[in-house]
């Protein structure tokens, strides 16, 4: 078919489920319109994901990729497209442009400690390579999961955290910036659990994602407990109108954050850290 | 002024035995390239400006025009000759045709819950681009680069591209914007055309020296009355051109170009220059090379239609990279110094050429007047100086 050679062209898939997770943050399984294609992507990429008439947005895959059945995408409504996304019920149709960018380099990590530092939404992109991991647990060496969030409403994927919590072959640690309710955890930064997080930091890879500040913090953080650089991965976020190197929207320096990343190891996107 | 750039001109090749086209049989070149079924785009005079249109013959060329050109200053003049190429060029560049300003991607349909989506047909019309300047040629090897060599092609782009016969025109008169010998793209094309003309205006002689380039130009010379060159006529064409070389209006050093941009990010110089900066994309607009754009999402008022246009953009523009919670690139020095150090620093890294080929519109259309080469030299004194602190 033409259509699908053009990068550019969505192709029409279909909302399986729709399930609400927080306030303003919601999960999507998609499944192709017309059944035929087994949709196949490595932990960290994302797809373009086209709502009718209103527009276009990168979205990170946060589904299973060792079961690759169906597409899963978790999303906080933050505007004109996401907001309109938000109001997609079972049953509608959605435009996919994917998947697209360089994974979370999983394989790269066998044999270490994996330490993930996720704020926000930020953890969305990165249970896929969770996922991986645990699915080839034996090949690593300690895991540990650190979580950092506004408040204990805005808790993502609280069931699965609940089960995480309970494996023995992975620490999870969760934080949030504002106690409410009941809540009986850690408060404040995300940043502030790893300088006693119980990883061995000389054989041990970073996978981070969050706000810029939050991902500027945790590598300084990181390196203070005397991981190297080039072990420090981070998913970078920016202005994406094609997702394939081509609008040169997401241009930061040198690097097209959607063709070349969006994940990076550190001493490839430092200056982005800094750069205005 | 700083020195001159060191300039070594390819000298007209003999191999290729150049021919003579008699100025009265230069509308049977054009008239052979429409009888193979192109359309003939080039030079015509719309509102005092060169603008590419269509043309259908040689009359339509702006003979006996020229154009001066300088910072923030464009105007036509009369000629005392009659030559048919004796102006740089105008504010818009052969992009337009290759990569359309406005594209629709595709269209989309609703119906019962769900929807579906044509896409635009990607065209390959037929154009003869009739007068193309060296550095223009080489405009269009970046984009080549940037559209059709990377990861994901531009199918619409790739399509254009593939129906397009070039005819280039060697630059004997520069203009004072104009710095392609810096940047090596001209004044004499090398390569990429189907044919590339140099035109000589004798006291009493007025011819065009023919080269070919492809199999497709080769025929079509022997489409046409034309003789070999003598060497009288293949000398003065170069000299031509090399004192075209000489007589650069701009020169730009790109030694370590890439280096000193990458090394004077933090450089005061950047705020100086966006002081004057308006960040109107006025140069990102007239840019033979830039290839940014944006996407405009549009539902027709029943909202059954939808469909997707694709525009130029500019990183100039606040929104270019606005993200939740605002734009990256905030200032104009931030935007700014994302313009010039894409142009001559990082586009190398990524395309393996320069982002800048000194065609000088950048200089001209800027409407405060600023200079790439004027900044470029400054970026240089402002690094010696701090050196010398
Ligand atoms: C690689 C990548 C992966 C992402 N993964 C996720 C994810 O898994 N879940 C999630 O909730 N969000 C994710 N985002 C952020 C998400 O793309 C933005 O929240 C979304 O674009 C906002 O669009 P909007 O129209 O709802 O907001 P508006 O504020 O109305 O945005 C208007 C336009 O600005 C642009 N824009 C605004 N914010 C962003 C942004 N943060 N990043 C890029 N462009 C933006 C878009 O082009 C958008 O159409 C990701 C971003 C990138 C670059
Ligand atoms: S200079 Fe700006 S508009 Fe031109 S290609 Fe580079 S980023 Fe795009
Ligand atoms: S940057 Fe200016 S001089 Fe260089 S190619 Fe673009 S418009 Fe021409
Ligand atoms: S999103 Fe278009 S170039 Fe990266």
């Amino acid at each position: 078919m033409a259509a699908m050679s053009d990068p550019m062209v969505p192709v029409i898939y279909r909302v399986e489920k729709f399930q609400k997770e927080t306030g303003d943050t919601f999960t999507m399984e998609l499944s192709p319109a017309e059944k035929k294609s087994v949709f196949r992507f490595k932990p960290g990429q994302f797809n373009m994901l086209y709502v009718y008439g209103v527009g276009e947005v990168p979205i990170s895959i946060s589904g299973d990729p060792t079961h690759p059945n169906g597409i899963t995408h978790t999303t906080r409504a933050v505007g004109s497209v996401t907001d309109a996304m938000n109001k997609l019920k079972p049953g509608m149709a959605i435009g996919v442009r994917g998947p697209f960018g360089v994974p979370w380099p999983v394989e790269e990590a066998y044999g270490d400690d994996v330490i993930f530092v996720a704020g926000g939404i930020g953890l969305a992109p990165l249970r896929p390579a969770l996922y991986q991991v645990l699915s080839q647990r034996e090949k690593f060496g300690k895991v540990i999961l650190l979580y950092g969030t506004r408040t204990p409403e805005d808790i993502l994927y609280k069931k699965e955290l609940e089960n995480w919590r309970k494996r023995f072959d992975l620490e999870v640690f969760v934080t949030v910036d504002r106690a409410t309710g009941d809540w009986r955890g850690n408060v404040g930064v995300v940043t502030r659990m790893i300088p006693r997080s119980p990883f061995d930091p000389h054989n041990a890879t970073a996978f981070v994602c969050g706000p810029e500040a939050m991902m500027r913090f945790t590598a300084l953080a990181l390196m203070d407990r005397g991981m190297p650089m080039e072990n420090i991965c981070l998913s970078m976020e920016r202005n994406m109108k094609c997702g394939i190197g081509l609008c040169g929207h997401c241009q930061m320096g040198v690097p097209f954050i959607c063709k070349d990343g969006p994940v990076f190891r550190l001493p490839r996107v430092r200056h982005i850290l800094e750069e205005r | 002024m700083a020195s001159q750039p060191n300039v070594s001109l390819k000298s007209v090749s003999k191999e290729k035995a150049p021919v003579i086209i008699d100025r009265a049989n230069f509308d049977a070149l054009l008239q052979a390239l429409k009888k193979r079924g192109y359309q003939l785009v080039g030079p015509t005079i719309h509102n005092n400006a060169i603008v590419y249109d269509t043309l259908e013959s040689a009359a339509d060329l702006p003979v006996g025009y020229t154009d001066r050109q300088e910072k923030g200053a464009y105007r036509l003049e009369k000629r005392s000759d009659k030559a048919c190429f004796g102006y740089v060029m105008g504010p818009q560049s052969w992009k337009k045709y290759l990569f359309p300003n406005r594209l629709k991607l595709w269209e989309a349909q609703r119906n019962n819950g769900s929807f579906s989506i044509t896409p635009t047909e990607p065209q390959t019309p037929r154009y003869a681009f009739i007068g193309v300047r060296p550095c223009e040629l080489t405009a269009i090897d970046v984009l080549d680069r940037v559209l059709l060599q990377g990861s994901y092609v531009d199918p619409h782009y790739q399509a254009r591209r593939k129906g397009i016969f070039i005819l280039a025109v060697n630059c004997t008169e520069p203009g004072s914007t104009c710095f392609c010998a810096s940047m090596d793209t001209g004044p004499q094309a090398s390569k990429g055309f189907d044919l590339a003309l140099t035109e000589v205006l004798e006291k009493k002689r007025h011819y065009f020296l023919a080269e070919s380039g492809s199999k497709l130009g080769e025929e079509i010379l022997r489409e046409i009355p034309c003789q070999p060159a003598a060497e009288a006529e293949i000398d003065s064409a170069a000299k031509a051109l090399e004192k075209a070389a000489r007589s650069m209006g701009r020169t730009l050093d790109t030694a370590g170009i890439k280096e000193l941009i990458a090394d004077n990010f933090d450089n005061p110089f950047w705020d100086r220059v966006a002081k004057r900066c308006l960040s109107c994309a006025n140069c990102t607009m007239v840019c033979p090379t830039c290839f940014c754009t944006t996407v405009e999402d549009t539902t027709e008022l029943a909202g059954d239609k939808a469909a997707r246009v694709r525009r130029w953009d500019s990183c100039f523009t606040l929104e270019f990279t606005y993200i939740h919670g605002g734009s990256v690139r905030q200032t104009v020095m931030s935007r700014y110094r994302q313009w010039m150090s894409h142009k001559l620093g990082r586009w190398y890294d990524q395309f393996g050429i320069s982002g800048c080929v000194g065609c000088g519109r950048c200089i001209t259309w800027c409407p405060v007047g600023i200079d790439i080469t004027e900044e470029a030299r400054a970026l240089r004194e402002s690094k010696k100086r701090s050196e010398l602190k």
